[in-house]
């Protein structure tokens, strides 16, 4: 088991309010890793540090260490658009482009480079595939991706997320706007997906959690309290607190 | 119980007077919508009747000939449609560039917000006083004198604050969640602009660009200082700068005003209001066709 992103006594402040304390946490590769917690634990802020996302939030100051493949993600000289091809994102809203449902898997992939017109079109037609998505857009590729329902909207961004070739998959409560059919159609996807990529993901929904993540790492007030294969945090906590929480007793 | 008693004679008594009251207000507000469309409907009327019987090809065709003694306005046609475009040609960059700064980068609020408030209060200001500065400025100490480009410039000063506010209108109805997906594919931020944020506020663009045809094609006060009255026909665009140039509005003034040639000014009057109607139409078609995306 190799650890691809590794976080070491990592701080985040918003301006004078700090989010993240002295967060330890490895993320192992190919494998599904859960950030659970109530809201406003420090959960998505910390996956969002993972693509420097908060870079886009004024005021967002960062200490500690956080390495990506043995490099430091904080470090002045790193390319963030490379570091963000490589570390894709989903969020919790589906946010498809206005744009055809084509496009917006080219969108990726045309920013990162020009490609002859067969090779992007089976670049889209893999990364569609990827979630399995292609059957049912596959005669409406030049149509618009606002036409879609919600699921097919979120499987959408999941395969223009794969569409730049990744290695790791962030998801922020990505089920969390949508029905269960379409849930379920995700987190099926999702254990096809850690296959070939180390995806984490940030959910309010225990249940999702024990079902299809490998580990679980549950954060209150910005500190991680506990962290370990699924299956021992939510049958053998050693935590009160993450007891607390997965038996429902707060969150 | 100091309520009244709802006797069956009493409701009979008071529902009838509701029943009058609410039927005469009904009456007045119907009156009131009458007489507005009433007043279009007779406006468009009478200029288009009284307009119309003087629009002939000759008169849209050629210059005003002293020899002949007649009246044409092609010079007056071309000057307006120089100065639409050098106007737009100018502010459109400046004010979408100002737009895309404003919403997309200032990250000084109080700066951002005090633009905001100067291009509110800009466009408030009577336009005499754009023409007055624009012929201070631009004519005599730009030493430009009274031409197109005097008069575009001063329009560009006119009509910017209406490009910055529509562009910034739609630049703000773009979801935080597209910049947010960009980003999140890698893209930078001048990227993520040019292929998201800018084609999905197209349409408030475009719509700013037809506000601002609007106002140059009926703006007359602040062209008499600046471009002049000039009628003399000049085909090449970039002579026509240095020239002096009535457009239509300002045509209409000065043939009806100060040479009381009223079937001019009909026909030009009414040029005029189908040019308002094709901008009005054209901005609702634009609305539409960019909706469906």
């Amino acid at each position: 088991m190799s650890i691809i992103v590794s976080a070491k006594d990592l701080n985040l402040y918003y301006g004078a309010f700090q989010a993240l304390i002295d967060v330890c946490l490895d993320i192992p590769e190919k494998e599904i890793t859960a950030l659970i917690g109530p809201s406003g634990c420090g959960k998505s802020t910390f996956l969002k540090t993972l693509n420097r996302m908060n870079d886009l939030i004024p005021g967002v100051k960062i200490t500690g260490e956080l390495t990506y493949h043995g490099e430091n993600i904080y470090n002045g000289g790193l390319d963030v658009t490379v570091l963000r091809k490589n570390i894709g994102m989903v969020f919790q809203k589906p946010n498809p482009f206005p744009m055809s449902i084509y496009d917006n898997i080219a969108y990726g992939p045309r920013l990162h480079g020009k490609l002859k017109k067969a090779a992007l079109d089976d670049l889209v037609e893999r990364s569609l595939k990827g979630a399995v998505l292609w059957d049912e857009v596959k005669d409406r590729l030049k149509k618009s991706a606002m036409g879609l329902s919600g699921g097919q909207q979120q499987r959408l961004c999941i395969a223009r997320a794969l569409s730049v070739e990744p290695d790791v998959l962030l998801m922020d409560e990505p089920t969390s706007a949508l029905d269960p059919a379409s849930t379920a159609k995700i987190e099926d996807l999702m254990s096809e997906l850690k296959k070939n990529y180390t995806v984490v993901i940030v959910t309010h929904n225990m249940q999702q959690a024990a079902r299809i993540s490998d580990r679980t790492a549950f954060f209150l007030v910005g500190v991680l309290v506990e962290v370990g294969q699924t299956n021992d945090v939510f049958s053998i906590p050693r935590d009160k607190r993450t007891e607390d929480y997965i038996s429902g007793r707060f969150g | 119980m100091r309520w009244g008693v709802a006797t069956p004679s009493r409701n009979k008594k008071l529902s009838a007077r509701r029943r009058i009251s609410g039927g005469l207000l009904k009456g007045i507000v119907f009156l009131c919508a009458g007489v507005t469309v009433a007043l279009l409907v007779g406006l468009l009327g009478f200029i288009l009747y009284h307009g119309l019987g003087n629009i002939n090809w000759a008169f849209l065709t050629t210059a005003r000939s002293a020899l002949k003694n007649t009246i044409g306005i092609f010079p007056n046609i071309l000057f307006t449609l120089y100065i639409i475009i050098t106007a737009l040609l100018i502010s459109l960059p400046i004010g979408v560039g100002a737009s895309i700064y404003l919403n997309e980068y200032a990250s000084h609020k109080r700066l951002a917000r005090m633009i905001e408030f100067t291009a509110e209060t800009l466009t408030g200001i009577p336009s005499i006083i754009f023409g007055l500065v624009g012929y201070l400025f631009f004519c005599r100490m730009l030493g430009l004198g009274a031409s197109i480009l005097s008069g575009a410039l001063t329009l560009v000063v006119m009509v910017l604050p209406i490009i910055v506010r529509t562009t910034q209108e739609a630049l703000k109805t773009v979801p935080d969640s597209y910049r947010e997906g960009a980003v999140a594919l890698g893209a930078t931020k001048w990227y993520m602009i040019r292929t998201i944020i800018l084609p999905s506020s197209l349409d408030g663009i475009v719509g700013g660009c037809i506000l601002a045809i609007g106002r140059i094609v009926g703006e007359s006060a602040a062209l008499i200082f600046t471009a002049g009255v000039g009628y003399q026909l000049v085909t090449n665009y970039f002579q026509a700068l240095g020239t002096s140039g009535g457009t239509l509005s300002v045509a209409l003034y000065v043939y009806v005003y100060e040479q009381g040639e009223f079937e001019a000014g009909y026909g030009i009057a009414a040029i005029l209001v189908m040019i308002v109607l094709l901008v009005n139409f054209a901005t609702k078609l634009v609305k539409k066709k960019f909706k469906r995306i």
